[in-house]
């Protein structure tokens, strides 16, 4: 075993390895420099040195252009990573951004030492098609989510969330390592395509469904779909809320590329059908079961709730349910839909976590009520929350709307058999018409309620004010022309010959 | 040059978002020059272009991966909404003059939903328009929730969801047409080439067709219409009824019966005496008609009698495009013009003249104000309305109700009379409506309700912009009145397009 070649490793990991170097940078800085200076200081350097440091992760993706792939898929570098990997950097760079002004815990290198890592493993998450480097990155991001969700420590919610999420994530963790080991032991191979070359046959072998199912149930749990997502509402609530961000957003994305990729090379040879009276087992009906539950189960739920936060992670459930279909579509064109949508998304939930961050730390509640008059006390804030909760509701010209559109076009497209698939699209359809009465229930708080407290001016921390207004030009920009994503996405699915 | 129809508007919206709060002068101002500004591209758009022909204004290609264009463009039809646009768009702004809450929100919102009007009428891409079509939904919440009144909450709301669930059915048609065609264009002109298989259309027609008919007040999905008028601030109901009941309307033709013709095919069989969607859909618009007008005929709230007319009216536009001849489907785009005119003034009266003034519509109340000699000019004003509503020769609705009864009586006799029987209701309401609210003798008892018992009440007069409003729209129902060819000579070359070919093939049962 003499063979590794440590160099070509290096040249593929260049932007996980600089991150590595910031989290100790930052570690480094917080802990040995700065400790006894004031905390918001503190808070700065460490948000700037990761800042840093992702953007020089950013910057070597885009001129190396790293493309190759390590030891038989165990790390992939590709267009299609490579545009998911400078998604991921991109939302953790406004996360820390937003991380700035709060000040929930007086651990500030710690923090940010966490968020990088979780990003870390998300990276690696991304550009592996070996399952034992997924389940392993799978677990980095997991474990420094569950503390970042715990990080809040003087607060007793956040605790409680942290350790909900945990007990569930540590239960879909062994479902998850069981389902590929019993993959890897039906195979003899941890390469997810030659997982697919093994287990190809006429028919499904009873060990490969029950392998099937516990590797869905983990991925269930990460993206949270119903029946899996009981953890959501409570992490979402409890947890800081860049933490809250960060789930919701960078977490989303990495979880369903890396379902999409397991689904799609690892298990090709077992999809089955899910088409209008045509099933035939496998994971596609497993998969679209899923999301009708989570389309009905979120967006009905999210009718009755009175935390925004909450709301969000019931509407979080609810596009769980719509990628999902995205990933039904197992074709290039699908990928690059359900690509579009998860990173429209991300930036969508991250700039609505961000103006209810503000709002929360200038009145002492995450509730819809906390929100009433917003569009007088601080304009800009309210017309972010506008064009974030109106591209969520799928309205045109904004992102959500488009990503839709793809999602459910590639969706009926993928084949021959699919548009049997009609009756999940009106499904959701239908789902996201429900969608549009919480959304509004939102921003009827934001534009017509009277203010509670009077219509003084809310101060709005300029950082957090300059980082909402570019999420908020983001998903505008993304909305009107969309072709600048996708036809990228296009051409990476095409090269990675997906 | 009538593209900037939508671009105006949106510049107006910037502006008005960049200025100071609390000025709202500067406000109306500035709405008004946009409303203006894009009724003088719209009118320039309808004196230089050929009706006849598909003139395309811009094309681009907008999302090339998905084949996806930026096209707009006009033929007489969308000709003849737009100008009706410009008109009602410049209306609501002079009956909004007294607008002083929050008012550059107002102008704000409201000019973005005049901006996707008149992208839904331009626009000749499928997606295209329906982006418009969504964009046009969110700002009508907003109008009624923070400036309406009567339950303003629930029936902005109840709008919203009905538009958005209209909108959902309309979007999985569209998106199962597209993938069938094999997902390479949206274009309106190549969808309407493509031979979609009948089993298809027959699913996919009233899909799309109900869709799009919700938001036209289709019976019995017209629920939302009287509650969001009535609880709509005057601007928003003389909007709502004058031009976004047009977008489903127009929906209806433009998309659902050009790309799915064959929908309107007989099944080939009879159920319950109907034997095609064209039946079933037909018998709902008359119902809607003579629905619409007995409801209107027992109200009390004077708003909910305009506002169940319109449900009335807007029955005729849908009858008039099921005749599918040209007689009848020229009749329904000239009555949604001479509604969307009408139905303004008829709310502009209602809302600003009256309510504004009295604070109440309910007519049990009004009855006691003797507002014949408190407001002669809205009495007045109201009475030209209504004798235009009611389709007397000399105003617009005479000619478009006269076409679509002629029209129905070639494809289904039995519905033209009940239609005519619609007409008739509508005289009653009409004039029921004018001697409660105006011209009702107190009777001697109740003389002390009044205020101050002698003499006319005394109320704010009549101001210069409601003057300017009133003239406007009577001006243009009587010139479509007098001389109807104004508007028929873009309308009825328009229908000669290759895009309503089944025109030529329809007209027998």
């Amino acid at each position: 075993m003499s063979g590794v070649a440590y160099l070509e490793l290096f040249r593929l990991a260049v932007p996980e390895t600089i991150l590595v170097v910031t989290v100790l940078a930052v570690l480094g800085a917080d802990l040995v420099a700065l400790r006894g200076l004031e905390l918001s200081f503190r808070r700065t350097i460490a948000a700037l040195i990761s800042c840093a440091g992702c953007a020089g992760a950013i910057a070597w993706l885009l001129l190396a252009q790293p493309q190759g792939s390590f030891a038989e898929g165990m790390l992939v570098a590709d267009s299609l990573t490579r545009v998911v990997k400078l998604a991921l950097l991109a939302l953790t760079i406004l996360t820390a951004l937003i991380s700035v002004n709060t000040d929930f815990t007086p651990h500030a290198g710690e923090y940010f030492a966490l968020l990088l890592l979780a990003t870390l493993g998300m990276m690696f998450l991304v550009s592996t098609e070996d399952i034992l480097m997924i389940f392993i990155s799978l677990e980095l991001t997991s474990l420094s989510l569950y503390v970042l969700t715990a990080f809040a420590k003087q607060r007793a919610d956040s605790a409680e969330a942290a350790m909900k999420y945990f007990l569930f994530g540590g239960m879909a963790a062994a479902f998850t390592l069981f389902g590929l080991s019993l993959l890897y032991g039906l195979s003899g191979s941890t390469d997810l395509s030659r997982v697919a070359d093994a287990l190809r046959g006429p028919r499904l072998d009873p060990l490969l469904v029950l392998a099937m199912v516990m590797t869905l149930v983990g991925f269930g749990f990460k993206v949270a779909a119903v029946p899996f997502h009981l953890w959501a509402p409570d992490a979402y609530q409890g947890a800081p809320a860049p933490s809250a961000a960060l789930i919701a957003s960078g977490s989303k994305v990495a979880g369903f590329v890396v379902l999409a990729k397991v689904v799609t090379v690892g298990l090709s040879g077992a999809q089955g059908s899910a088409a209008w009276q045509a099933c035939a087992p496998g994971w596609v009906p497993v998969l679209a079961l899923m999301a009708a539950a989570s389309m009905l189960l979120g967006n009905l739920a999210a009718i009755v709730q009175s935390s925004v936060r909450r709301l969000l992670a019931y509407s979080a459930v609810a596009h769980a349910g719509y990628m999902l279909l995205g990933v039904l579509g197992h074709g290039g064109q699908s990928l690059a839909a359900l690509v579009y949508y998860v990173i429209t998304y991300g930036l969508t939930t991250l700039g609505a976590f961000g103006v209810i961050a503000v709002v929360q730390g200038r009145t002492g509640g995450d509730n819809l009520s906390n929100l009433a008059g917003l569009s007088r006390r601080a304009p800009l804030l309210a017309l972010c929350m506008l064009i974030f909760m109106l591209s969520l509701a799928g309205i045109p010209p904004l992102p959500g709307f488009v990503g839709k559109f793809y999602i459910f076009a590639a969706l009926l497209n993928a084949g021959p058999q699919s548009m049997g698939l009609l009756w999940l699209v009106i499904l959701a359809v239908g789902m996201s018409a429900v969608s549009l009465y919480y959304y509004l229930l939102v921003l009827k708080q934001v534009y017509v309620a009277e203010p509670q407290d009077g219509t003084a001016a809310l101060p709005v921390p300029a950082l957090s004010q300059v980082v909402l207004v570019l999420l908020a030009l983001a998903v505008v920009g993304l909305g009107c022309a969309p072709d600048v994503l996708i036809s990228r996405l296009l051409a990476a699915v095409n090269f990675a010959g997906l | 040059m009538l593209a900037w129809t939508i671009y105006i508007s949106l510049i107006g919206v910037g502006v008005l978002m960049a200025l100071p709060r609390g000025k709202p002068g500067a406000a109306r101002a500035v709405a008004l020059l946009a409303a203006l500004g894009g009724f003088t591209c719209a009118l320039a758009g309808a004196a230089t272009l050929d009706p006849g022909r598909l003139s395309t204004v811009t094309r681009l290609r907008w999302i090339p991966s998905l084949g996806i264009e930026y096209h707009l463009a006009a033929d007489g039809i969308s000709l003849t909404l737009v100008l009706l646009t410009g008109i009602a768009t410049i209306a609501g702004i002079l009956f909004s003059w007294n607008v002083e809450h929050r008012a550059k929100e107002f102008f704000a919102f409201y000019l973005l939903l005049i901006a996707g009007v008149y992208g839904v009428f331009l626009s000749f891409d499928v997606f295209l328009l329906f982006v418009f079509y969504e964009l046009a939904i969110i700002p009508k919440y907003f109008l009624i929730a923070i400036w309406g009144s009567t339950r303003k909450e629930y029936g902005a709301m109840k709008l919203a969801l009905y538009s958005f669930v209209g909108s959902a059915m309309v979007l999985v048609g569209l998106v199962a047409a597209y993938v069938l065609a094999g997902a390479k264009t949206m274009s309106l002109l190549e969808l309407a080439r493509y031979p979609f298989p009948e089993s298809f259309q027959m699913w996919a027609f009233p899909l799309v067709f109900i869709g799009f008919a919700v938001l036209a007040g289709l019976w019995p999905f017209h629920t939302w219409a009287p509650t969001g008028h009535v609880a709509a601030p005057t601007a928003a109901s003389m909007l709502l009824a004058g031009v976004v009941m047009k977008l489903g309307a127009y929906g209806c033709l433009r998309v659902a019966m050009t790309l799915f013709p064959h929908g309107l095919d007989p099944w080939g069989f009879s159920l319950l005496g109907f034997g095609s969607w064209r039946d079933v859909l037909s018998l709902l618009a008359v119902v809607g008609i003579v629905y619409g007008g007995l409801v209107a005929l027992v109200q009390r709230d004077f708003k909910f009698v305009i506002g169940y007319s319109s449900v009335s009216h807007m029955g005729f536009v849908l009858l008039g495009l099921l005749t599918l001849n040209t007689v009848g489907v020229s009749g329904a785009v000239l009555q949604m013009f001479s509604h969307g005119v009408i139905a303004g003034l008829l709310f502009a009266v209602v809302g600003r003249m009256v309510y504004d003034r009295t604070h109440t519509r309910e007519l049990g109340k009004l009855e006691l104000m003797n507002l014949n000699r408190a407001m002669p000019f809205a009495a007045v004003t109201f009475i030209i309305a209504g004798m235009a509503s009611m389709g007397l020769p000399g105003f617009s609705g005479f000619w478009a109700e006269l076409q679509v009864l002629v029209g129905a009586w070639q494809a289904f006799p039995t519905f033209a009379v009940l239609a005519g029987f619609g007409i008739l209701v509508g005289a009653a309401y009409i004039l029921r409506a004018v001697q409660k609210a105006f011209f009702a003798e107190p009777e001697e008892e109740s003389v002390g309700a009044v205020p101050n018992g002698h003499g006319p009440l005394a109320l704010p007069p009549i101001t210069v912009p409601e003057r300017l409003g009133a003239f406007l729209l009577i001006g243009c129902t009587l010139a479509i009145g007098l001389y109807p060819r104004l508007l028929l000579h873009l309308i009825i070359p328009g229908l000669g397009s290759p895009l309503f070919e089944w025109l030529a093939k329809g007209g027998t049962p």
